[in-house]
């Protein structure tokens, strides 16, 4: 059962899945990306990039039991987003219940980023083929792991919370302030983004002053 | 903040460059000269006049690898830019900050204050480094020089208006090349600088600071493009079509630390001669082929020079402060900061 169109102006309002997962790791960080549309490319972001290639490269199949799609493009017009599943599994006898799975490079987290973008997923799924989809996958490619993932209340609530909050940001168009924090040094837009100088900037007619010898 | 700084400069006026594999290899009559991995690189910038394969222009607007066609007079002709750059927001701001008049003063101000200080910079190593050895009266004319440009940048300070920080530009540069003689060491008659001429450079210090104003201004513009800015809309220069106004204005504060300083070493090292320059029948001067190839190696290592940012208070390549100058005015244009801090070198 396809997805059906929605007015152009919903369909130009959809904001990327991985926005969600942005906006959870750091809100200056989303707006870089999806606002600035500023990118920078490390070593971590280079070989998310290659896994997920090789992950979306594999050839959908079917085996007794359930039938396996890659690189499946996703929408949700209630949350507001569109996007890509690296896998989705339809499993039960009629091959009818959805089952996302996301391969992450690294490993597990504390936070819950990588949930909200599965369960974003799933809620994608469910608009689309009219059926509950209750759980799914997160597979790390550092521990070689699958950890399965139920979309329960909670997850899905904090899902929505982070769509709207992440849509309304981007819509707004402004970038928020950088709060240096820890995890800082994990992101490849440090050096763009500078939140050691620039959460707390000095006047800079006062700095300026200051370099001349004024 | 830290990039490659590798440019590939093909300097042979034979030159023709394909692709192959990963690589670009370039070719002289038919024959491969030289080969460079595309990864390594962040910008090609060839002086030849056959020019490049549509194969290897195409991997290298992918790649981000700006390609830049120059005539062996290192004179602009084309370049080819891939399509990761562009912020229509940023770029909006920008043009608002342009048509306000009162809008464009603290970037402009940020601009004239650092060049002012950086030219004072270039003065003050030369009165520290050769100060006691300097002929007659060339001391005091350096050390009043210093004086005036430590005066245009702290006016600069108090400045309400673009105009008038237009005209503290123009003071500035009244002094220090008033006493840019004085700099010269050499003593060599064909190395006297003859006051600012640009179209065509007449004597052939002119012809060195125009060509490394040229490569400086590839650099600004590259810079800007890839901070989503647009080269061509100035504060401190005004819009006039085809004109780069936004490079010119980036390069400002950058001239005494990259080209000027590099120009006084060059002469005053005696690396350069008097007959690796071509004198035109019409008085124009300009560097030849064999000297191009020594002064872009010069170029390439003053680049890969390291010292400390003053804004970011972060050590860098002095190459990649055109970045970090770039992202500085996209930063402020867009909120995060409420001037311009200029590149203050000491």
């Amino acid at each position: 059962m396809p997805a059906s169109p929605i007015d152009r102006e919903t369909e130009e309002a959809l904001i990327p899945l991985s926005a969600l997962q942005h906006y959870l790791f750091c809100p200056r960080q989303c707006a870089l990306i999806h606002v600035e549309q500023l990118w920078a490319e490390d070593a971590a972001t280079a070989e998310g990039r290659l896994f997920h290639d090789k992950v979306d490269a594999g050839r959908a199949e079917t085996r007794p039991g359930q039938r396996v799609a890659r690189g499946v493009a996703l929408r949700s017009v209630a949350l507001g987003v569109t996007g890509k599943a690296d896998v989705v599994e339809f499993r039960g006898r009629d091959h009818l219940t959805p089952f996302p799975i996301e391969y992450k490079r690294g490993k597990p987290k504390a936070h819950r980023a990588d949930e909200v973008q599965l369960c974003a997923q799933a809620m994608c799924l469910e608009e689309a083929f009219g059926v509950p989809v209750p759980e799914g996958a997160l597979f790390y490619g550092e521990t070689r792991r699958r950890q399965g993932v139920a979309f329960d209340e909670a997850l899905r609530a904090l899902t929505r919370q982070t769509a709207d909050a992440a849509r309304s940001m981007i819509a707004s168009q402004a970038t928020p302030p950088p709060v240096h924090m820890p995890a800082c040094r994990r992101c490849s837009l440090e050096a763009l983004c500078q939140p050691a100088r620039l959460e707390a900037p000095p006047s800079v007619a006062r700095w300026l002053a200051a370099q001349i010898g004024a | 903040m830290r990039r490659m700084l590798n440019t590939l400069y093909v300097t042979s006026e034979d030159a023709w460059l394909r692709k192959d594999g990963a690589n670009v290899v370039v070719e002289i009559d038919g024959s491969e000269r030289g080969r460079a991995p595309l990864h390594m690189l962040e910008g090609v910038v060839s002086f030849g006049r056959p020019g490049a394969s549509p194969a290897l222009l195409a991997a290298c607007a992918e790649a981000g690898i700006t390609i830049s066609h120059l005539d062996p007079n290192g004179r602009f002709l084309a370049r080819v830019e891939g399509p990761r750059t562009g912020n229509v927001l940023l770029r909006r701001a920008q043009f608002r900050a342009a048509d306000n008049p009162t809008r464009g003063v603290p970037i402009v101000r940020g601009i004239v204050a650092a060049k002012a200080a950086n030219q004072r910079t270039v003065i003050r190593r030369a009165l520290r480094d050769h100060g006691d050895s300097l002929p007659g009266g060339g001391r005091e004319a350096l050390e009043a020089a210093e004086r005036r440009l430590t005066d245009v940048a702290r006016r600069t300070l108090a400045a309400t208006s673009v105009d008038l920080l237009r005209g503290l530009e123009g003071e500035a540069a009244q002094a220090y090349f008033g006493v840019f003689n004085q700099l010269l060491r050499t003593g060599d008659p064909a190395f006297v600088f003859g006051g600012r001429s640009r179209r065509p450079p007449l004597d052939r210090v002119n012809a060195l600071l125009s060509f490394f104003y040229a490569l400086l201004g590839h650099d600004c513009r590259s810079a800007l493009e890839a901070h989503g800015l647009d080269p061509q809309v100035g504060f401190l220069h005004s819009d006039r079509p085809g004109r780069a106004s936004l490079a010119l204005d980036l390069m400002e504060e950058l001239r005494p630390v990259l080209a000027d300083r590099l120009v006084l070493s060059l002469i005053n090292r005696r690396q350069l001669a008097a007959d690796d320059f071509t004198v035109e029948d019409a008085g124009g001067v300009r560097l030849n082929e064999t000297a191009r190839k020594r002064v872009l190696v010069a170029w390439q290592e003053r680049k890969r020079d390291e010292l400390t940012h003053p804004f970011f208070g972060e050590s860098m390549p002095l190459g990649v402060v055109a970045h970090a100058q770039a992202q500085l005015l996209a930063r402020h244009l867009r909120g995060d900061l409420d001037g311009y801090p200029g590149f203050v070198w000491k």
